[in-house]
């Protein structure tokens, strides 16, 4: 093993002949802290091996965000062939189409400031979050099936947001093809209550002030405007996608077993994407990913609501910006290089681990209104650090398979984040920097400390350098709810 | 005895016992540790589950994603377990048999942490050390 510099942003990591090896962006201080940990268990770079000798692979990226998770490291793309690769259950995981959702504002920051704690009041009680939290909406398992199937336009069928809407996110908040059979009626029972949740952990609803334009052009085209205000709401598919996770983790260790697949590690259960199961996990994901954009689009429109009743402006008003997932399973067309041969544009599977889809301006698949500057890509920050909005270039079209980070990563275990903080003293320690957080669980607070992650501007400056997903502007955190 | 420990991403979740089920046991209630203080919920209420699987590792997780099901569908949370073992050749596995103990979630009453998303294979492991059994593997949070 070694890790060979590419350019002053990218590495190579070299495996040998029989495997894939993966591209890694970063910087030298990434890399030799990603070195310094390779002999740990379960470290990013043990990962990345491992999952390079998974049959049919066409390419594996690391990105600037890389750390490890379970079986594939967070941060991290794989493309694989259609009829040789397999489906990798750690290369999407159980938080199935986890991402941001965020509107933009009709105000100032300065008129946030003015009513900051009372809208802070208003979110935290109309946006659920945490532990045993029901949502406003109460399903039928029917009514679950159509969530599975039509995404966010359920959502909008049930009065939330509006059709226009669904323009401005992934997919148009719903991947077609997903099968609602294809998903055990646990999983379903599981999150009748949940549409409209946010969850607990990394999770988050957070009011930001457009700190900083880098790049006016993209900028206008997005609508964001320096001093102005945005939204960011950051979860996935709640307990429905972690049971789909649930499910599929069996099955797919009886398919390694099936079709007498090799695998390093057991986190590295799969299936041929051409098998039964295969299939059948595609589709399960992909219903796991309409389930969240339905997820974060309700929770948008309470938000939208929120903006109404506290600053006295219509619904309307407040703007869907964008939508992204992170965890998720695709087919995706992309240029594959063969060697010595041009690069050929081919039909493949996209697995994104804890890495956000960053498509190039021209791209059909990018809203109409941002396509000439390329996609919007959010990256989330934690309570207290800046986030961006980034654009996607032809370059990731050509070198990560239009894919980039999705937030800093972290730096420091859970664990070791709880024995170093504690609730009460963050709150004290944001409030001071002027950022207003609202939790139901003190308790479990400083495993989301800003400083248990890396430095998001250094993360972020990687990709840019590198030409991967451009800085358009820079947020930074006024009020954070979280479960 | 149960513990929990650092897995950058994610957390472990860790018990040993005199047998295997009171390990199981213990590694469920490291599991919930991470969602809430064991000791501010009562046994009150029982929830039966039942799983089965090729071997013992696996077995332990399908518990976990089990117990983890049982507490979103009654909204409950839980602080004692009763397991059961039990190898059934037949079918080229094990069978698991459980009583999870607990109550209905009440923010003013459990001191609520962070939730868990699912148990993973990530460094599972059922093994009998000395006179010790252990049972472990990573959660996803």
């Amino acid at each position: 093993m070694e890790i060979k510099k590419k350019t002053n942003y990218s590495y190579e990591l070299e495996l040998g002949k029989e495997n894939v090896n993966p591209h890694i962006y970063a910087n030298k201080e990434i890399v030799s802290t990603l070195e310094s940990e390779y002999t740990q268990h379960n470290s990013s770079l043990k990962q990345l091996e491992n999952i390079s000798t998974l049959p049919g692979l066409k390419g594996i990226v690391a990105l600037a965000d890389i750390h490890p998770g379970y079986g594939t490291p967070i941060g991290t793309t794989t493309a694989s062939d259609l009829k040789e690769g397999v489906i990798t259950f750690a290369a999407t995981g159980f938080d199935i189409n986890c991402g941001v959702h965020s509107l933009i504002l009709p105000l100032s920051a300065k008129e946030i400031l003015e009513k900051k704690k009372e809208f802070a009041e208003q979110l935290f009680k109309d946006v659920p979050a945490g532990l045993g939290i029901r949502g406003k909406l109460i399903l039928t398992k029917s009514e679950m099936d159509e969530v599975l199937e039509k995404g966010a336009a359920f959502a909008v069928k049930k009065g939330f947001g509006s059709k226009k809407d669904l323009k401005f996110m992934e997919e148009e908040g719903c991947i077609g093809g997903s099968d609602a059979k294809v998903v055990s009626d646990k999983a379903k029972e599981r999150a009748l209550d949940q549409i409209g949740t946010l969850g607990s952990g990394n999770h988050y609803c957070e009011v930001q002030e457009i700190e900083k334009v880098f790049d006016k052009t993209a900028a206008k085209a997005f609508g964001l405007e320096e001093k102005g205000s945005v939204v960011s709401i950051h979860c996935g598919s709640r307990a429905l996608g972690h049971q789909i996770g649930t499910d599929y983790l069996s099955i797919l260790d009886g398919a390694v077993k099936k079709y007498n697949i090799k695998i390093p590690e057991r986190d590295l259960v799969c299936a041929p994407i051409q098998s039964e199961e295969g299939e059948k996990y595609f589709s399960a994901i992909n219903a796991g990913s309409n389930a969240a954009f339905a997820n974060r689009f309700v929770i948008g429109t309470l938000v939208k609501r929120c903006v109404a009743k506290v600053f006295g402006v219509d619904e309307g008003d407040t703007k869907t910006f964008y939508d992204v997932g992170h965890n998720t399973a695709k087919f995706e067309s992309h240029y594959i290089k063969h060697d010595g041969q041009k690069p050929k544009k081919e039909k493949v599977l996209i697995q994104r681990k804890g890495s956000t889809r960053g498509f190039g301006p021209g791209m059909s698949s990018v809203p109409l209104k941002y396509r000439k500057v390329g996609q919007p890509v959010i990256v989330g920050g934690s309570m207290g650090t800046n986030s961006f909005i980034l654009k996607g270039t032809k370059r990731a079209m050509d070198e990560t398979f239009g894919s980039t980070i999705h937030g800093a990563g972290r730096s420091m275990s859970r664990t070791a984040a709880l024995t170093k903080w504690t609730g009460e003293q963050l709150l004290l320690d944001l409030a001071a920097k002027g950022i207003l957080v609202k939790a139901r669980s003190t308790k479990g607070l400083p495993e989301e400390a800003p400083d248990a992650y890396k430095d998001i501007l250094s993360v972020v400056e990687i990709m840019h350098k590198a030409g991967i997903s451009e800085k358009v502007v820079k947020l930074s955190p006024m009020i954070c709810i979280k479960g | 005895m149960f513990e929990t420990f650092g897995n950058k991403a994610d957390i472990g979740v860790r018990g040993k016992g005199a047998s295997a089920e009171e390990a199981f046991c213990e590694c469920a209630k490291a599991m919930i540790s991470v969602m809430a203080s064991l000791k501010t919920i009562a046994p009150n209420k029982r929830i039966p589950i039942k799983v089965s699987a090729p071997d013992m590792n696996a077995l332990l997780v399908n518990f976990l994603n089990e117990v983890l099901y049982v507490k979103d569908k009654n909204k409950m949370v839980f602080s004692k377990f009763i397991v059961k073992i039990r190898e059934n050749p037949q079918k080229n596995g094990f069978e698991l048999n459980s009583e999870c103990l607990g109550e209905e979630i009440n923010p003013k009453k459990h001191e609520l942490r962070t939730d868990i998303k699912a148990a993973t294979y990530s460094l599972m492991k059922v093994e009998k050390r000395g006179i010790e059994w252990i049972a472990q593997c990573v959660v996803d949070v």
